[in-house]
């Protein structure tokens, strides 16, 4: 693994909100082609890190390396010019519009000042069909008439369709029936076969074993480890979301209990 | 909603000319149970309403003069809601947006009987004085966070004000510029009428089979041939009828001047819809407008400037008040206190909504608000030739009004429904 170059490290990031401390010193780094699972119980720093990484909050401290060279990211539209996108839980669609306008909004196509309705539409339906999507019956249906999983696939499509390099993912599957998380859970799946980093941010440990290359698990604001996901089974995974240890990885007793 | 296999690929979706007209009415009758009616109700209520005060008051209320009449007495409200529109797709409300025509309408009167001033130059700066009202209205909705409803009922309040300063001591102030009066007090000749139609039949029919072609050599899904020729066929079925009525002499038997011809205000009106209508469907400003309308929260993380499209919607929504302000002037020769004012602003609200644009925001387009503002038109001026109780006049147009509102919070329940 330390011959690759990781798109997206992280190198002893802190960050505090007043006197807060939310993360201390974590590492992290997300592979091209690769599904990095990111775990943690509630309060552990998951949402920090995201928001830091795509430009909501600022780091105070420690290293932000994209593909290799150091960067400042201080705006989300920073974030998504380097080639971060995120596709938060609540999915952040206009129901009102259509798949394609919602794919497109706010970096509409025009040509000769009118919106290019049309190649819009044809590169909207090549990015579904470069995926792989076959739930969706029109791209000119409006988002309202869609279900909870085809409009999770629009927000998804809607990340990637900007030659994104790192897609992070919030929760995609906590509110979907079974059916509907197979589906998202192959779509998270060929996002990294593409070549793509994708971050998954769950809680579901049968998602993050099934479509995660490797896990990193924080701990109250540190990270407890990362480890690969073939290697490990559920139940460590949730040990260390837990405890911030298990068996021999993991934080030391030290570090782990000092905080308990 | 299940989740059918259906192939996106270009050649499956383009529609081969047989099958195709039965499959498009059953979409069209699934929009219809989803809850989208779009401009179904209205057309239906002036159709309705025209017959059912035609039979009631044959004579009085089916004459050529009373039709041309109705169309000039809702110009203004139609104007208003024209502008309204933009507001409403936010999900705001203007409540100001009367008292800002009769502002301005005074503003042009004092420029033009009292200072002198060229027509266009008074013409220029009541317009610049409604989009003035907006931009206020618009920062302190936007970027102070009050609410439209309150800042609006406020401005509703102080430009009453305003219009009485305006005014002055005088109380009326006359309109008598030949330019301005022209606008509400002319008629088109007869081949200008039949030229009108056929300038926006041909324009409507060609701009459809221009969009449809370019779809079908991009492999896109076209819509269908047959039912866009029948839309094509009963527009210009409908215009010609309305034509051939208001060329129809209206003048009294023995009157001195012959009166006949559509109104002027017509095609002026025709000019401001095709534009509104371009604004917002086909440009990167109208797509945010329903964004923000249906979503403000995704519009702002999706990199729109949310306070700038409301900004710009109320001064469009003032700057349009400000144009039915002259329309008000030219149709009275005047201005007075209560220009804009009583249920101006009100039939102008119900105008849109009766023609199918959500008060909830993100749902409607402008011509819905000149549908709308026919049925009120209609009604405003058939229930006086029925009955000369003022009581039963406002009863009645209350109801219609809660009526569209209910469609329109039904339908809205509807849309979530079938997600």
């Amino acid at each position: 693994m330390a011959d690759r170059q990781p798109v997206l490290q992280l190198k002893k990031v802190d960050k505090h909100f007043g006197a807060v401390h939310v993360l201390k010193g974590v590492d992290f780094e997300a592979y091209p082609g690769e599904v990095t699972a990111l775990v943690g119980d509630n309060g552990a720093g998951k949402s920090t890190l995201v928001k830091a990484v795509a430009g909501i909050h600022a780091f105070d401290a420690g290293e932000y390396l994209f593909e290799g060279r150091p960067v400042s990211v201080s705006s989300p539209k920073e974030a998504n010019a380097l080639g971060i996108e995120v596709v938060y839980q609540d999915l952040a669609l206009c129901d009102n519009l259509d798949v394609v306008a919602n794919m497109y909004l706010g970096r509409e196509m025009t040509g000769s000042r009118m919106l290019d309705e049309i190649a819009m539409e044809r590169s909207a339906m090549e990015t579904l069909k470069g995926l792989s999507v076959r739930t969706l019956k029109s791209v000119r249906a409006p988002v309202s008439a869609l279900s909870g999983g085809q409009r999770q696939t629009v927000a998804i499509a809607r990340a990637v369709l900007w030659n994104s390099k790192v897609v992070i993912l919030d929760e995609p599957t906590a509110a979907l029936g079974v059916a509907q998380t197979e589906q998202v859970l192959q779509l998270v799946r060929r996002l990294a076969d593409r070549g793509l980093a994708v971050i998954l941010i769950s809680h579901n440990m049968n998602d993050v074993i099934r479509v995660a290359d490797r896990v990193v698990a924080l701990y109250l604001g540190r990270t407890a480890a990362q480890v690969t996901a073939s290697e490990s089974s559920t139940s460590q995974i949730v040990e260390l979301i837990t405890s911030g240890r298990s068996g021999d990885i993991g934080l030391s007793a030290e570090e782990s209990g000092a905080v308990a | 909603m299940s989740t059918t296999t259906t192939s996106t690929a270009p050649e499956a979706s383009s529609q081969d000319a047989g099958g195709g007209v039965r499959q498009a009415l059953a979409d069209y009758a699934a929009k219809l149970r989803s809850g989208d009616i779009g401009s179904l109700s209205s057309v239906l209520g002036v159709v309705v309403l025209v017959v059912l005060f035609s039979a009631l008051r044959p004579g009085v209320f089916n004459t050529p003069a009373n039709f041309a009449n109705l169309l000039n007495q809702s110009a203004a409200v139609i104007f208003i809601s024209m502008g309204l529109v933009f507001v409403l797709l936010l999900g705001e409300i203007d409540l100001s947006a009367g008292y800002t025509a009769g502002t301005s309408a005074a503003v042009l009167a004092v420029l033009l009987t009292g200072q002198g001033v060229p027509w266009y130059v008074a013409v220029l700066v009541c317009v610049l004085t409604g989009a003035f009202i907006g931009l206020v209205i618009g920062l302190l909705v936007s970027l102070l966070g009050i609410p439209s409803f309150v800042v609006t009922l406020a401005a509703f309040l102080g430009l009453q004000g305003v219009l009485l300063l305006v005014i002055g001591s005088a109380g009326t102030i006359p309109v008598r510029d030949p330019a301005i009066l022209r606008v509400m007090n002319t008629n088109l000749p007869d081949w200008g009428g039949w030229a009108f139609v056929v300038v926006v039949v041909v324009a409507f029919a060609v701009v459809g089979l221009l969009n449809q072609a370019r779809r079908r050599r991009a492999g896109l899904a076209s819509g269908n041939h047959a039912l866009f020729g029948a839309g094509v066929a009963g527009l210009a079925v409908l215009l010609a009828a309305a034509v051939v009525v208001l060329n129809l002499e209206r003048a009294r038997p023995n009157a001195p001047v012959s009166l006949s011809g559509v109104p002027f205000i017509i095609p002026v009106a025709a000019l401001v819809l095709v534009v509104l209508t371009f604004v917002l469907t086909r440009t990167t400003f109208g797509r945010h407008v329903y964004a923000v309308g249906g979503n403000a929260e995704a519009a702002r993380r999706a990199g729109i400037n949310v306070a700038r499209v409301q900004i710009a919607c109320f001064m469009i929504c003032s700057s349009m008040a400000a144009v039915a302000g002259i329309l008000l002037a030219s149709r009275d020769n005047s201005v007075s206190p209560t220009t804009g004012g009583a249920q101006t602003l009100l039939f102008a609200v119900g105008a849109a909504v009766i023609g199918g644009v959500s008060l909830f925001g993100g749902r409607g387009k402008v011509h819905n608000a000149i549908l709308g503002g026919l049925v009120i038109a209609v009604i405003a001026n058939g229930l006086p030739l029925v009955t000369s109780k003022a009581g039963i006049q406002f009863v009645v147009t209350g109801l219609v009004l809660l009526l569209a509102a209910s469609v329109d919070a039904i339908s809205r329940r509807k849309a979530v429904a079938t997600r």
